[in-house]
């Protein structure tokens, strides 16, 4: 046993002699990309496998090779749980040399995966975890936070709201990281605007009914339910509200603060009409973003959500950052990605901070009502452009604190 | 205004009159696994995927062949039945002369196998069904705005849980049933086809699971993994209510319902354990549950 020890501490010494010697070489002379995500539950269908299609779009895009080594894409499910999550990225790192991770839905684990990839100096390119605490007091040099987070929500939705005089507001929020981080920037976006918060109510992960919590956001008065939720949780939550006729009094106003394509897709547009929602990417925006699109739809059968266009986007962009820099070491290219302007069909001039986060324009839309609609996945009208500098928070307001 | 514990009373009529609608789908499909155990000793984990079942077939029903709520209401279960009677016959009954265990096994396999079949096929987010026009719009009560839909779904469910309770406990098929559960041998000794009551009592036991999922379909999304959401509260509800208790299962499936009500109200975050709590001190206090009996 003891042999054994010594024999893998003089091998990883070893390993770390040759990693310094040879800069300018892959690991493993293969670069791996770990997409880890929820694929079986209530988050699924925003990223799923629809995101490890995306990533290898991105990958065959580059010819399947980053500095003539091959490029191999692996994907798992960390079912929504953060020790899962942890686990997972460290068995790829330590055991399988997974040189990158994407996606990772759900805050809670994300904040959990970061850590990891902080610690083994790997770069993580965040698309489904939305809390802006990822670029915040957790941030970390080799993370990025790419498709959106709870600050660029709130701007667009919750001052688009208020404007419209939407003055009092009641969060239904999700119990969790997400939720409550969601709730926090929402309520703080509110106040700057003229709002107030008369109260919120919590309700745990994957609820199947919400009609309880929806009675006590009536009972409230408040003029605008903000529902600080995701994925399954807001379709069973905006579904039941109209069912509960909460919008049709007209006195109060749903406002759905994270919704996705596929969620919109799963309502229906008679139930999700009117809503107003902040997304970072649509589909039928321009023609590139409609060719890339149409290209996803024939592999997977569904438009893409802002999380799978991110994924190809994020990853895309590491991959020139790997053949720029000349070897796939963590710390080395995240420096060359903060270098380099994102310009693909996801983001046009966008820039990475300091702290990881991918500034780039979000867009304010509205749900199309039924007759609006030509078909399936004409959903939404943009009825804003959010510049990038004012929807996501500046280093100096997130938080923040790296070494150097 | 005034409050009764810091709530005003409208807001806690409300609670209660939604926890007795959560409480009919699980006094349904708590009936279904307290009459399958009764009378067959299953545990039957597949429960939640029949019930999913239910609600897909009505799905497809609707989307392909263009057949509305109220026929779904009588052919999902019947579909549903018919799939059960078909597990019984070709795998349950070799299971009958083993351990409890052996049965939950293979039916919790096969609720993963459901399940993971629809989900590759119709992903997560779930499909819409629409409310049927008749049951549209709702009612003010006053303290609350109550759809109609869902008036119906507590009318329906109670129906259907008294018939049943009457069909076993004071009919003369019920009797045979529930003789054949005591002594299968002597009831067949009598000339009367146990084996074709048990498949019958099965097929019956799903159909209940598959009508909830009908029920249920304009309510949630119809989705691969509503089974799976419910199934463990419910397993609780007949733990609590006593395991082939049948009157036990629809009471406690009701009153839980209006306890998780009670506590969506004061203490939401404990909203998805408090019947797991009740359940651990009911099972301390009194393990055969609330209305079982020792064997």
């Amino acid at each position: 046993m003891i042999a054994r020890l010594l024999a893998g501490a003089a091998l990883a010494a070893l390993a770390v002699g040759s990693a310094q010697a040879q800069q300018g070489k892959v690991s493993g002379d293969v670069v791996k990309i770990g997409v880890l995500n929820d694929r079986s539950g209530l988050y699924a269908d925003l990223g799923g496998e629809g995101s490890a299609v995306a990533v290898r779009m991105a990958v065959e895009e580059a010819g399947g090779k980053a500095l003539g080594k091959p490029i191999e894409v692996i994907a798992a499910d960390h079912q929504n749980k953060p020790d899962i999550g942890s686990n997972l990225s460290r068995e790829w790192i330590d055991r399988d040399g997974v040189d990158v991770i994407v996606d990772v839905p759900n805050s809670g684990v994300a904040l959990a995966v970061q850590e990891v990839t902080r610690e083994k100096k790997k770069i993580f390119l965040m698309q489904g975890p939305a809390t802006s605490r990822l670029t915040g007091d957790a941030c970390s040099p080799t993370g990025f936070h790419w498709a959106y987070d709870t600050r660029a929500l709130a701007v667009g939705t919750g001052q688009a709201i208020v404007k419209e005089g939407g003055k009092s507001w009641f969060f239904l929020t999700a119990d969790y990281a997400f939720g409550h981080q969601l709730e926090t920037d929402t309520a703080a976006q509110v106040k700057k605007a003229g709002g107030t918060v008369v109260g919120a109510v919590r309700a745990p992960l994957n609820t199947a009914d919400f009609s309880s919590f929806l009675l006590q956001a009536q009972s409230s008065g408040a003029q605008v339910i903000g529902l600080a939720n995701a994925g399954g949780d807001t379709i069973t939550s905006i579904k039941q509200a109209s069912e509960f006729g909460l919008t049709q009094s007209g006195q109060q106003k749903l406002a759905g603060l994270l919704i996705f394509l596929s969620d919109v897709h799963a309502l229906g547009l008679q139930v999700a009409q009117d809503l107003v929602l902040t997304t970072g990417f649509y589909w039928d925006m321009d023609d590139e973003k409609r060719a890339w699109s149409e290209k996803y739809k024939a592999k997977t059968g569904k438009m893409p959500t802002m999380v799978q266009a991110g994924s190809y986007s994020s990853v895309k962009h590491y991959l020139k950052a790997v053949e720029a820099a000349g070897t796939d070491d963590g710390p080395t290219v995240a420096a060359k990605m903060k270098e380099m302007a994102v310009n693909d069909m996801f983001a046009k001039n966008g820039k990475i901070l300091p702290n990881g986060r991918m500034v780039h324009d979000m867009y304010l839309a509205r749900v199309k009502k039924p007759s609006e609609s030509k078909g399936p996945w004409d959903y939404y009208q943009i009825i804003r452009t959010i510049p990038g500098d004012e929807a996501f928070a500046t280093l100096a307001e997130s938080g923040c604190k790296l070494p150097g | 205004m005034s409050t009764i514990f810091g709530i005003p009373p409208q807001a806690l009529f409300g609670q209660l009159l939604l926890g007795l609608i959560n409480g009919s789908f699980y006094a349904l499909l708590s009936l279904g696994l307290a009459v399958i155990f009764g009378m067959l000793n299953v545990i039957n984990f597949a429960h939640g995927a029949l019930y999913m079942l239910g609600a897909f077939v009505a799905w497809l029903l609707l989307t392909t062949a263009g057949i509305g709520y109220w026929w779904a209401l009588l052919l999902a279960p019947l579909v549903v039945g018919a799939f059960g009677v078909v597990l019984e016959k070709t795998l349950l009954s070799r299971l009958y002369k083993l351990d409890h265990l052996y049965g939950l096994l293979l039916t919790f396999g096969l609720a993963l196998i459901v399940e993971g079949a629809f989900r590759h096929f119709y992903g997560v987010s779930g499909q819409p069904y629409p409310i049927p026009d008749l049951l549209r719009g709702g009612q003010n009560l006053g303290f609350m705005f109550l759809p109609n839909y869902r008036g119906w779904v507590v009318v329906a469910s109670l129906v259907v849980c008294l018939a049943t309770w009457y069909a076993i406990e004071r009919t003369k098929l019920g009797a045979y049933l529930r003789a054949a559960t005591e002594n299968p041998v002597l009831v067949q000794a009598f000339g009367i086809n146990v084996p074709l009551m048990i498949t019958a009592t099965y097929g019956f036991g799903v159909a209940l699971a598959g009508l909830a999922g009908v029920l249920a379909a304009p309510i949630y999304q119809v989705s691969p993994l509503m089974g799976s959401n419910l199934i463990i509260v419910v397993f609780a509800v007949v733990v609590i209510g006593g395991m082939g208790s049948i009157l036990g299962a629809v009471l406690t499936g009701y009153g839980l319902g209006l306890l998780e009500g009670l506590t969506k109200v004061f203490y939401p975050e404990a909203s998805n354990i408090v019947v797991f709590v009740i359940m651990a001190v009911v099972l301390l206090i009194k393990p055969a549950g609330l209305f079982g009996r020792e064997r």
